[in-house]
Protein backbone atom coordinates (compact mmCIF):
# COMPACT_ATOMS: atom_id res chain seq x y z
CA UNK A 1 0.00 0.00 0.00
CA UNK A 2 1.26 3.34 -0.95
CA UNK A 3 1.84 5.72 1.76
CA UNK A 4 2.22 9.52 0.73
CA UNK A 5 4.74 11.62 2.16
CA UNK A 6 7.35 14.90 1.95
CA UNK A 7 10.41 14.90 1.91
CA UNK A 8 12.31 18.50 1.79
CA UNK A 9 16.34 18.49 1.24
CA UNK A 10 17.58 21.27 3.28
CA UNK A 11 20.78 21.34 1.30
CA UNK A 12 19.05 21.79 -2.48
CA UNK A 13 16.14 24.39 -1.08
CA UNK A 14 16.90 27.60 -2.23
CA UNK A 15 14.07 29.15 -0.35
CA UNK A 16 13.23 30.13 -4.00
CA UNK A 17 9.26 29.63 -2.68
CA UNK A 18 8.51 27.60 -5.94
CA UNK A 19 6.25 25.47 -4.16
CA UNK A 20 4.46 28.11 -1.90
CA UNK A 21 3.02 29.87 -5.30
CA UNK A 22 3.10 26.09 -7.25
CA UNK A 23 0.18 25.17 -3.99
CA UNK A 24 -1.23 28.83 -4.10
CA UNK A 25 -2.09 28.63 -7.83
CA UNK A 26 -3.06 25.03 -8.24
CA UNK A 27 -5.60 25.38 -5.32
CA UNK A 28 -6.46 28.73 -5.67
CA UNK A 29 -5.75 28.91 -2.19
CA UNK A 30 -7.44 32.36 -0.75
CA UNK A 31 -4.85 35.42 0.11
CA UNK A 32 -3.96 34.99 3.91
CA UNK A 33 -4.02 30.92 4.02
CA UNK A 34 -0.74 29.81 3.31
CA UNK A 35 -0.93 26.13 2.98
CA UNK A 36 2.76 25.44 2.62
CA UNK A 37 5.58 28.10 3.55
CA UNK A 38 9.24 27.73 3.37
CA UNK A 39 10.95 28.61 6.43
CA UNK A 40 14.99 29.36 6.54
CA UNK A 41 17.18 28.93 10.01
CA UNK A 42 19.92 31.23 10.56
CA UNK A 43 18.72 33.79 7.63
CA UNK A 44 21.69 35.55 6.20
CA UNK A 45 24.10 33.70 8.41
CA UNK A 46 26.71 31.70 5.99
CA UNK A 47 25.21 27.94 5.94
CA UNK A 48 21.71 29.26 6.79
CA UNK A 49 19.31 26.46 5.22
CA UNK A 50 15.72 26.35 4.35
CA UNK A 51 12.96 23.83 4.27
CA UNK A 52 9.43 23.77 2.72
CA UNK A 53 6.95 23.12 5.20
CA UNK A 54 3.48 22.08 4.88
CA UNK A 55 0.98 19.72 6.79
CA UNK A 56 3.38 15.79 7.07
CA UNK A 57 0.14 14.06 6.68
CA UNK A 58 1.17 12.23 10.38
CA UNK A 59 1.12 8.62 10.96
CA UNK A 60 -0.37 9.28 14.41
CA UNK A 61 -1.49 12.94 13.85
CA UNK A 62 -2.32 15.67 16.68
CA UNK A 63 -4.88 17.31 15.05
CA UNK A 64 -7.09 13.98 14.49
CA UNK A 65 -7.03 13.44 18.43
CA UNK A 66 -7.90 16.67 19.65
CA UNK A 67 -11.03 17.54 16.78
CA UNK A 68 -14.14 17.63 18.66
CA UNK A 69 -16.07 17.47 15.35
CA UNK A 70 -13.90 14.46 14.59
CA UNK A 71 -13.87 15.83 10.89
CA UNK A 72 -10.37 14.54 10.65
CA UNK A 73 -10.27 11.08 8.37
CA UNK A 74 -7.12 9.05 6.88
CA UNK A 75 -7.33 8.13 3.48
CA UNK A 76 -5.94 4.73 2.12
CA UNK A 77 -2.39 6.18 0.92
CA UNK A 78 -2.15 8.34 4.55
CA UNK A 79 -2.84 11.31 3.48
CA UNK A 80 -4.68 13.48 6.56
CA UNK A 81 -7.79 15.35 5.20
CA UNK A 82 -11.19 16.45 6.67
CA UNK A 83 -14.71 17.31 6.07
CA UNK A 84 -14.94 21.03 6.08
CA UNK A 85 -18.50 21.22 6.56
CA UNK A 86 -18.36 19.74 10.22
CA UNK A 87 -15.54 21.90 11.07
CA UNK A 88 -16.59 24.50 13.41
CA UNK A 89 -12.84 26.63 13.28
CA UNK A 90 -12.40 26.10 17.09
CA UNK A 91 -8.25 26.41 16.26
CA UNK A 92 -7.73 23.35 18.35
CA UNK A 93 -5.84 21.47 15.34
CA UNK A 94 -3.18 24.51 15.22
CA UNK A 95 -2.49 24.19 18.95
CA UNK A 96 -2.18 20.76 18.76
CA UNK A 97 -0.04 20.55 15.34
CA UNK A 98 3.90 20.93 15.70
CA UNK A 99 4.05 22.14 12.11
CA UNK A 100 1.61 25.27 12.18
CA UNK A 101 -0.23 23.30 8.96
CA UNK A 102 -3.54 24.44 9.78
CA UNK A 103 -4.77 28.01 8.41
CA UNK A 104 -7.86 29.94 8.81
CA UNK A 105 -9.55 32.60 6.66
CA UNK A 106 -9.32 35.71 8.76
CA UNK A 107 -12.52 37.52 7.12
CA UNK A 108 -15.26 39.92 8.71
CA UNK A 109 -15.30 42.98 11.05
CA UNK A 110 -13.53 41.50 13.61
CA UNK A 111 -11.18 38.73 11.63
CA UNK A 112 -13.45 35.89 12.71
CA UNK A 113 -11.91 32.72 11.80
CA UNK A 114 -13.47 30.34 9.34
CA UNK A 115 -13.04 26.76 8.88
CA UNK A 116 -9.99 25.28 8.62
CA UNK A 117 -7.77 24.96 5.10
CA UNK A 118 -4.35 22.93 4.75
CA UNK A 119 -2.21 20.91 2.54
CA UNK A 120 -4.35 18.04 0.90
CA UNK A 121 -1.11 16.47 -0.47
CA UNK A 122 -3.23 17.78 -3.86
CA UNK A 123 -5.78 14.72 -3.01
CA UNK A 124 -9.00 17.02 -2.78
CA UNK A 125 -11.45 15.91 0.17
CA UNK A 126 -14.65 14.99 1.08
CA UNK A 127 -16.83 15.38 -2.52
CA UNK A 128 -16.81 13.70 -5.65
CA UNK A 129 -13.78 13.70 -7.03
CA UNK A 130 -12.84 16.35 -9.93
CA UNK A 131 -16.08 18.20 -9.05
CA UNK A 132 -16.62 21.78 -8.87
CA UNK A 133 -17.80 21.66 -4.64
CA UNK A 134 -14.26 19.05 -4.25
CA UNK A 135 -12.63 22.22 -5.85
CA UNK A 136 -13.93 25.19 -4.22
CA UNK A 137 -13.56 23.76 -0.71
CA UNK A 138 -10.43 21.83 -0.75
CA UNK A 139 -8.89 22.63 -4.02
CA UNK A 140 -7.25 20.60 -6.79
CA UNK A 141 -7.50 16.70 -6.49
CA UNK A 142 -4.33 15.81 -8.87
CA UNK A 143 -3.89 12.40 -7.23
CA UNK A 144 -7.04 11.18 -8.89
CA UNK A 145 -5.34 12.50 -12.10
CA UNK A 146 -2.62 9.97 -11.75
CA UNK A 147 -0.60 12.91 -10.54
CA UNK A 148 1.62 13.63 -7.35
CA UNK A 149 1.50 17.39 -5.43
CA UNK A 150 1.87 20.09 -7.26
CA UNK A 151 4.68 21.79 -4.91
CA UNK A 152 6.82 18.73 -5.16
CA UNK A 153 6.72 18.32 -8.95
CA UNK A 154 6.79 21.84 -9.47
CA UNK A 155 10.04 22.53 -7.27
CA UNK A 156 13.03 23.66 -9.42
CA UNK A 157 15.70 21.80 -7.39
CA UNK A 158 14.21 18.98 -6.43
CA UNK A 159 14.46 19.83 -2.68
CA UNK A 160 11.03 18.41 -2.07
CA UNK A 161 9.95 15.36 -3.43
CA UNK A 162 6.47 14.24 -2.69
CA UNK A 163 4.65 10.67 -3.51
CA UNK A 164 5.32 6.83 -2.38
CA UNK A 165 7.27 6.89 0.48
CA UNK A 166 9.88 3.94 -0.36
CA UNK A 167 9.99 5.57 -3.76
CA UNK A 168 10.74 9.36 -2.28
CA UNK A 169 13.21 7.46 0.66
CA UNK A 170 14.93 5.37 -2.57
CA UNK A 171 15.45 8.52 -4.49
CA UNK A 172 17.09 11.17 -1.39
CA UNK A 173 19.22 7.52 -0.69
CA UNK A 174 20.90 7.33 -3.93
CA UNK A 175 20.90 11.28 -4.26
CA UNK A 176 23.08 11.50 -1.01
CA UNK A 177 25.15 8.46 -1.71
CA UNK A 178 25.97 10.07 -5.25
CA UNK A 179 27.11 13.78 -3.28
CA UNK A 180 28.41 12.45 -0.82
CA UNK A 181 28.07 14.12 3.10
CA UNK A 182 28.98 17.14 5.26
CA UNK A 183 31.66 19.05 3.31
CA UNK A 184 31.60 16.70 0.09
CA UNK A 185 27.95 18.26 -0.39
CA UNK A 186 29.39 21.72 -1.57
CA UNK A 187 32.87 23.32 -2.90
CA UNK A 188 35.23 23.18 -5.72
CA UNK A 189 34.62 19.65 -6.60
CA UNK A 190 30.97 19.30 -6.52
CA UNK A 191 30.89 22.98 -8.34
CA UNK A 192 33.76 22.32 -10.94
CA UNK A 193 34.10 18.53 -10.94
CA UNK A 194 36.24 16.15 -9.36
CA UNK A 195 39.54 15.74 -10.79
CA UNK A 196 40.68 12.52 -12.45
CA UNK A 197 43.57 11.79 -10.98
CA UNK A 198 43.87 13.69 -7.48
CA UNK A 199 47.32 12.76 -6.99
CA UNK A 200 48.72 14.24 -10.10
CA UNK A 201 50.66 17.40 -9.53
CA UNK A 202 50.68 20.71 -11.61
CA UNK A 203 53.68 20.53 -14.36
CA UNK A 204 56.28 22.25 -13.83
CA UNK A 205 58.14 25.39 -15.83
CA UNK A 206 61.61 24.57 -17.09
CA UNK A 207 63.63 26.62 -15.42
CA UNK A 208 61.53 27.53 -12.38
CA UNK A 209 62.85 27.01 -8.42
CA UNK A 210 61.52 24.76 -6.64
CA UNK B 1 -17.37 -5.51 76.05
CA UNK B 2 -19.71 -6.34 73.28
CA UNK B 3 -20.03 -2.87 72.02
CA UNK B 4 -16.55 -2.20 72.02
CA UNK B 5 -16.54 -5.63 69.95
CA UNK B 6 -18.60 -3.92 67.31
CA UNK B 7 -16.78 -1.08 67.31
CA UNK B 8 -13.63 -3.12 66.55
CA UNK B 9 -15.77 -4.76 64.19
CA UNK B 10 -16.35 -1.70 62.00
CA UNK B 11 -13.19 -0.42 62.32
CA UNK B 12 -11.56 -3.46 60.77
CA UNK B 13 -14.17 -3.43 58.07
CA UNK B 14 -13.59 0.29 56.72
CA UNK B 15 -9.87 -0.50 57.30
CA UNK B 16 -10.13 -3.46 55.07
CA UNK B 17 -12.27 -1.25 52.25
CA UNK B 18 -10.28 1.85 51.93
CA UNK B 19 -7.76 -0.75 51.58
CA UNK B 20 -9.32 -2.84 48.58
CA UNK B 21 -10.39 0.86 47.29
CA UNK B 22 -7.06 1.71 47.32
CA UNK B 23 -5.50 -1.33 45.07
CA UNK B 24 -8.35 -0.32 42.37
CA UNK B 25 -7.31 3.30 41.86
CA UNK B 26 -7.45 4.20 38.37
CA UNK B 27 -4.20 5.94 36.37
CA UNK B 28 -4.58 9.42 36.51
CA UNK B 29 -2.72 9.91 32.90
CA UNK B 30 -5.21 10.38 30.29
CA UNK B 31 -4.80 8.30 27.12
CA UNK B 32 -6.13 10.40 24.17
CA UNK B 33 -7.42 8.86 20.91
CA UNK B 34 -8.67 9.60 17.64
CA UNK B 35 -12.44 9.86 17.35
CA UNK B 36 -14.58 7.93 14.80
CA UNK B 37 -14.32 10.37 11.73
CA UNK B 38 -18.16 11.84 11.27
CA UNK B 39 -18.01 13.64 8.02
CA UNK B 40 -18.90 12.10 4.55
CA UNK B 41 -17.00 9.54 2.72
CA UNK B 42 -14.59 10.19 -0.34
CA UNK B 43 -14.02 8.30 -3.32
CA UNK B 44 -10.89 6.98 -3.95
CA UNK B 45 -8.37 8.22 -6.71
CA UNK B 46 -7.79 4.85 -8.93
CA UNK B 47 -11.70 4.79 -9.62
CA UNK B 48 -11.74 7.23 -11.75
CA UNK B 49 -10.57 6.04 -15.23
CA UNK B 50 -7.43 8.18 -16.55
CA UNK B 51 -9.45 10.33 -18.95
CA UNK B 52 -11.48 12.20 -16.34
CA UNK B 53 -9.31 15.26 -16.40
CA UNK B 54 -7.53 17.23 -18.94
CA UNK B 55 -3.80 16.75 -19.52
CA UNK B 56 -3.54 13.43 -17.44
CA UNK B 57 -0.28 11.89 -18.79
CA UNK B 58 -0.61 8.65 -16.62
CA UNK B 59 -2.03 5.71 -17.14
CA UNK B 60 -4.12 3.29 -15.46
CA UNK B 61 -7.29 1.21 -15.43
CA UNK B 62 -10.19 2.27 -13.39
CA UNK B 63 -10.74 0.97 -10.62
CA UNK B 64 -7.23 -1.08 -10.19
CA UNK B 65 -5.57 0.32 -7.13
CA UNK B 66 -2.64 -1.56 -8.28
CA UNK B 67 -1.99 -0.06 -11.76
CA UNK B 68 -3.29 3.30 -10.03
CA UNK B 69 -0.32 2.63 -7.64
CA UNK B 70 2.45 1.91 -10.55
CA UNK B 71 1.32 4.83 -12.70
CA UNK B 72 2.46 7.16 -9.86
CA UNK B 73 5.96 5.60 -8.68
CA UNK B 74 6.39 5.98 -12.24
CA UNK B 75 5.49 9.68 -11.94
CA UNK B 76 7.64 9.53 -8.49
CA UNK B 77 10.65 8.86 -10.53
CA UNK B 78 10.44 12.32 -12.57
CA UNK B 79 11.42 13.78 -9.34
CA UNK B 80 14.95 11.74 -9.66
CA UNK B 81 17.14 13.72 -11.38
CA UNK B 82 19.67 10.47 -11.84
CA UNK B 83 17.20 8.93 -13.25
CA UNK B 84 16.71 11.45 -16.00
CA UNK B 85 19.89 12.21 -16.95
CA UNK B 86 22.01 8.55 -16.64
Amino acid sequence: MARMKFLCDAERCIECNGCVTACKNENEVPWGVNRRRVVTINDGVPGEKSISVACMHCSDAPCMAVCPTDCFYRTDQGVVLHDKDLCIGCGYCFYACPFGAPQYPQEGVFGMRGKMDKCTFCAGGPEKDLSKEEFTKYGSNRLAQGKLPACAEMCSTKALLGGDANVVADIFRQRVLKRGKGSEVWGWGTAYGKPDNPQAQPPQRIGAKS
Amino acid sequence: MRATGKVLLAGVIVLATSLVTGCGERSQVVAYESGKYQGKTDTRPWENSPGAALYTTSKWTGGDKTSWETALRTRNQGQNEYSRTE
